[in-house]
């Protein structure tokens, strides 16, 4: 007996299904935005003769990527919160979760998008910034004026592409038992008893975004590939 | 706060009365290597074929590379666990599914991470060969053929030995990563070092020590697996080149 395909329960799941790719953009959205602004900021402390920042941002992006994500998770879904009621006395109900996840997930690919932009910054030549100072700039303006823009154009494949990797990691909030996209997914299979349906659909959109995304990046890289 | 911290809660016996606390956590450490070494091991075989298929002139060949690749680079690593956790076992001819469906939970659970984690990585893994053949000069393929070798001998004894020493440091960061990646598959039941993690915690109402010491657990073998790789390293570096001083 081969296995009989019962395609039925996904149109009626299909509402469901987007309001858990909502949560999935969502997630993805916060965490590239928080990541590439904390991520710089990271950058620039690693990068700094300062030494106390730059032993800090080190320390930082080092423990972040040595860690795995679904622990990074697990901590901020059941550690964190907990923390956070007793730190404030707050009542134990109050839900933190869905916050706590979304910082947890910020924080961690801060570490992976602050690592882009450290080589972007090295990849703009040193006469730069040695051009700015003699013009008078300070370091602040420098940066802002004329390193960070050229280092983000050089990046702009690369951050990319980790927002397409980051997306998909937006799928072990499942653990945390948020209704993303794959745990609506999931929930809808298990409901209906189609896991094996609603699996391969999930498989498959997730597919078809991430290589649409991953097509346009490589598209555009070879646009703007820098002469 | 008045947070009653206890490390001592290790050294206890547990519920259940097998082991101690941290037997349990050595349990888990040694589910999470098992199951990364072994899929690394799949992964860099497997890895090194589609590398080297994307880059042979047959078009169908590196076509079905790239198709490969694709696939396993455009799905997330959870959604193709639980796609080979529950639905393959489906679709596979019913003496297989139904053998692997009355073999121990423990197996698996195992062998479908294995296989997952293996194939997921095999395809960076690939990414890497590919892009360490294609770095090197046109001249060296075509000095091996000129000499006489053919097309498979000039991978072996040729391209391979110089790519896999070029893509070092790439390859070992997908080496860390299939460590940390293995704790997806706490997901599915495997009680891995994560998952042990959630059970100490359950068991032992000592949340903070449980999840401090599984945390500690994944740096050390980060330290450890990076130190050694950086030994290879050095040791295996082509002099002449940027990262070869």
């Amino acid at each position: 007996m081969v296995y009989e395909f019962d395609w039925s329960s996904i149109p009626g799941a299909l509402p469901i299904l987007w309001d858990g790719m909502a949560v999935s953009l969502e997630i993805t959205l916060i965490a590239i935005v928080v990541g590439i602004v904390w991520g710089t900021l990271l950058a620039m402390m690693r990068l700094s003769s300062i030494k106390p920042l730059s032993l800090f941002a080190a320390g930082y992006v080092n423990l972040f990527r040595a860690i795995p994500l679904v622990m990074v998770l697990l901590w901020f879904f059941l550690i964190v919160p907990r923390f956070i009621a007793d730190l404030f006395g707050l009542p134990p109900n109050t839900d933190l979760r869905l916050a706590s996840a979304m910082i947890g997930f910020a924080l961690f690919e801060s570490a992976y998008y602050s690592e882009i932009i450290r080589a972007g910054i090295q990849s703009v030549p040193k006469g730069q910034m040695a051009a700015c100072q003699a013009l008078g700039m300070t370091y602040g303006q420098a940066m802002r004026l004329v390193i960070l823009p050229q280092a983000f154009r050089n990046m702009v494949p690369l951050l990319l592409t980790q927002a397409i990797i980051l997306f998909q990691d937006t799928s072990l909030v499942y653990v945390s038992a948020l209704a993303d996209f794959f745990g609506s997914a999931y929930k809808v299979g298990d409901r209906d008893g189609r896991l094996v349906e609603l699996l391969l659909f999930a498989g498959l959109v997730y597919f078809v975004l991430c290589f649409a995304a991953s097509m346009l990046v490589k598209h555009l890289q070879k646009k703007y590939q820098p002469a | 706060m008045n947070y009653q911290w206890n490390w001592s809660i290790f050294m206890q016996p547990t519920v259940v009365g097998d082991t101690t606390y941290l037997g349990w956590m050595f349990a888990g450490m040694q589910m999470t290597l098992m199951l990364s070494l072994s899929a690394w091991v799949i992964a860099l075989l497997l890895g090194a074929v589609v590398g080297v298929l994307r880059t042979v002139p047959n078009k169908l060949l590196s076509g079905l590379a790239t198709a490969y690749v694709e696939l396993f680079r455009n799905i997330p690593l959870l959604v193709q666990l639980f796609i080979w956790y529950f639905v393959m076992p489906e679709l596979v001819p019913q003496s297989l599914g139904d053998a692997y469906k009355q073999s121990h939970p423990v197996l698996q659970q195992f062998l479908a991470a294995m296989v997952c984690l293996a194939l997921f990585t095999s395809a960076r893994v690939a990414e890497q060969v590919r892009s360490g053949i294609n770095s090197l000069p046109r001249g060296q393929k075509n000095a091996g053929l000129a000499l006489g070798f053919t097309l498979p001998q000039v991978y072996r004894h040729v391209l391979l030995p110089m790519a896999f020493r070029l893509i070092m440091p790439p390859l070992t960061s997908e080496f860390l990563n299939i460590f940390k990646n293995s704790a997806v598959c706490s997901t599915i039941g495997l009680l891995e070092l994560a998952a042990q993690g959630r059970q100490l915690v359950d068991y032992t109402a000592q949340p903070y020590e449980s999840f401090i010491a599984v945390t500690v657990a994944y740096v050390a073998i980060n330290v450890v697996v990076m130190t050694l790789m950086k030994k290879l390293e050095d040791k295996v570096r082509v002099p002449g080149y940027m990262g070869g001083k």
